[in-house]
């Protein structure tokens, strides 16, 4: 069971019980909804953003485990970013996430969300932990209101 | 030779053994093997069953001695091609005890059969403010096809209810029945909620209105005898992978008069009698519905996967399914915070439920690493889950390879979901 227990942490079980930053934005000035047609996981990213930096950031929504502990965490580590910042770290995740990041060497940049490693062992997880990642990217390039990970 | 000679190849009546569950399972390779270090527990059969060793030969020895084109060649490979092919169509024809075997149309799946009726029979016969009436349990494709033919049309979907059973709402259906009302498409069985439908109640129904009504068996025909005479439906669609068969055919059945009625639904060969630039003649039944060179090895090996289940005897797959529904619902029924979606008093062997505070998703992730097979999502029924309140649900479904002890493993690896999640 190494390999569960590899999935399902304790920080990414905690995110899921109590998720960061869960609630509508007031004055969120992007935003947009994703979807997962899969498994029916459906948020919404709301995003702050002046000055190209992200002011604040949050999400409401329904899903698995590990679409929820994954949205959790990326709200609380995009907040404060600029538009380039978030866009190098919406990179390496979603590298991450398929297992074509060295993680080890990206501990640093990666923070907390390097325990979202151990998802690419699980190929039909993938798509639930980057779903946030995809509607926050589509509410940051303001590319209309529905994200898929299709 | 034709559909109709070939009825008298056929010899409809198989040996049934005792039913021994035991042996039975070593007819499929397929559960012998370990997943994650487990043995494999295959509880996801609502989505495609397991195939008998005797299919997977049949296939294999359609390839390596049979195969050739059908209809067409003069040559030997090519008429035991045809003969085989024909002589599955009549075991089809037989096990739903068709009138004729000219009444049973080669196709990809039942979804490929629903969207042959809408394109076929309904751009002919169903016009602008006419209603369609389905169901709110049903597939996906149960629902897209008529949306897509409403659209087209001008005519209008109407959704009969179901109640928190997850049972057919008789009155409501009553009540929609109208004037307007020119066809009904339901499921036999959910695959969302199990529910067994009385579709020969519904039939009746809506034949009293003369409105014709096509039943989507997909989930019935692996689980019991279906019997399209006693039932009078004028269409009835199941695919064969859900049989024991292989993927990629499934059959539509209809009525005769229907079909001589509909215009074909796709051009090409095998559906002529003759082509000039000017016109063309379309072939007869069932060959007209049937454009292209078909799936052969698939429509053999469903001929084989028939008479495999017809050995084990369908009485004997209800019996034994029932047995393990029962031990299957009491025993997750006593686990706290579970809760079974589709509570229907007439079910077939579908169990859908929710835990408290943990996705769908992750009981499946979960249990997969025990070596459990189950389903999560909304099993292509999303209005079946929007109108249960939930996300999603895991579903097992079992079939007549299923055991008790198979069970036992179900219910032990939930508590290891409820212990993780804590």
């Amino acid at each position: 069971m190494s390999d569960l227990s590899e999935l399902y942490q304790q920080v990414i079980l905690d995110h899921n019980k109590s998720p960061r930053n869960f609630r509508k934005l007031e004055g969120a000035n992007r935003t947009a909804e994703g979807y997962n047609p899969l498994c029916g996981d459906q948020f919404t990213v709301y995003v702050k953003f002046e000055d190209d930096v992200i002011k604040d950031i949050s999400f409401q929504g329904s899903g698995c485990a590990i679409s929820k502990a994954s949205a959790s965490l990326m709200t609380a580590s995009l907040k404060g970013k600029t538009e380039g910042e978030a866009e190098i770290l919406f990179d390496r995740v979603r590298k991450m996430l398929i297992g074509e990041l060295d993680t080890k060497s990206n501990l640093h940049e990666l923070g907390k969300l390097s325990i979202l490693s151990g998802v690419c062992n699980f190929p039909s997880r993938v798509k639930c932990a980057s779903l946030s990642w995809h509607t926050f990217h589509a509410a940051l390039k303001g590319e209309g209101k529905l994200a898929s990970t299709e | 030779m034709t559909a109709m000679e070939s009825v008298a190849r056929t010899t409809p009546q198989a040996v049934i053994k005792p039913f021994n569950v035991w042996r039975i399972r070593e007819d499929f390779p397929i559960l012998r093997q370990k997943v994650h270090g487990k043995p494999l527990v295959y509880l996801d059969n609502a989505a495609t069953a397991q195939k008998p060793q005797v299919v997977i030969d049949t296939i294999n020895r359609y390839y390596s001695t049979e195969n050739s084109n059908i209809h067409r060649g003069v040559h030997f490979l090519s008429e035991q091609a045809t003969a085989v092919y024909e002589d599955a169509r009549a075991k089809v024809g037989h096990f739903i005890n068709a009138p004729e075997t000219r009444e049973i149309i080669y196709v990809r799946s039942t979804t490929e059969g629903i969207n042959l009726v809408a394109q076929s029979y309904g751009r002919t016969f169903i016009k602008e403010g006419d209603e369609i009436v389905i169901s709110a349990m049903e597939h996906h494709s149960n629902i897209v096809p008529w949306q897509i033919l409403c659209g087209q049309v001008g005519a209008t979907l109407r959704v009969v209810p179901i109640n928190h059973d997850g049972e057919f709402w008789v009155d409501e259906y009553e009540k929609l029945l109208s004037d307007r009302t020119k066809f009904v498409s339901v499921a036999h069985v959910s695959n969302a909620l199990g529910t067994i439908n009385p579709v020969r109640e519904i039939i009746d129904m809506a034949h009293r209105r003369d409105i014709p009504v096509m039943v989507d068996g997909a989930q019935a025909a692996p689980h019991m005898k279906v019997d399209v005479q006693d039932l009078d439906c004028d269409f009835y669609a199941f695919s064969g992978h859900k049989l024991f068969g292989p993927t990629g055919i499934g059959i539509l059945f209809g009525k005769a008069e229907f079909l001589e009625a509909m215009p074909p639904y796709q051009g090409g060969g095998d559906m002529i009698s003759l082509v000039t630039f000017e016109k063309t003649h379309y072939n007869v039944l069932p060959y007209k519905f049937e454009a292209g060179t078909p799936n052969i090895a698939g429509g053999i090996g469903l001929g084989a996967a028939i008479d495999y289940l017809s050995g084990i005897g369908l009485e004997a797959v209800a019996v034994h399914e029932q047995e393990l529904m029962d031990y299957a619902t009491e025993a997750i029924s006593g686990i706290k915070g579970l809760r079974i979606i589709g509570t229907a008093k007439e079910k077939a062997s579908v169990l859908s439920f929710v835990l408290d505070g943990v996705h769908a998703h992750d009981i499946g992730t979960i249990l997969d690493q025990e070596g459990i097979a189950i389903r999560a999502g909304h099993h292509c029924a999303m209005p079946v889950m929007q109108r249960f309140g939930v996300p999603a649900t895991a579903r097992a479904s079992f079939t007549f390879y299923n055991t008790q002890e198979e069970v036992d493993s179900l219910v032990v690896a939930i508590h290891k979901v409820i212990e993780l999640f804590g």
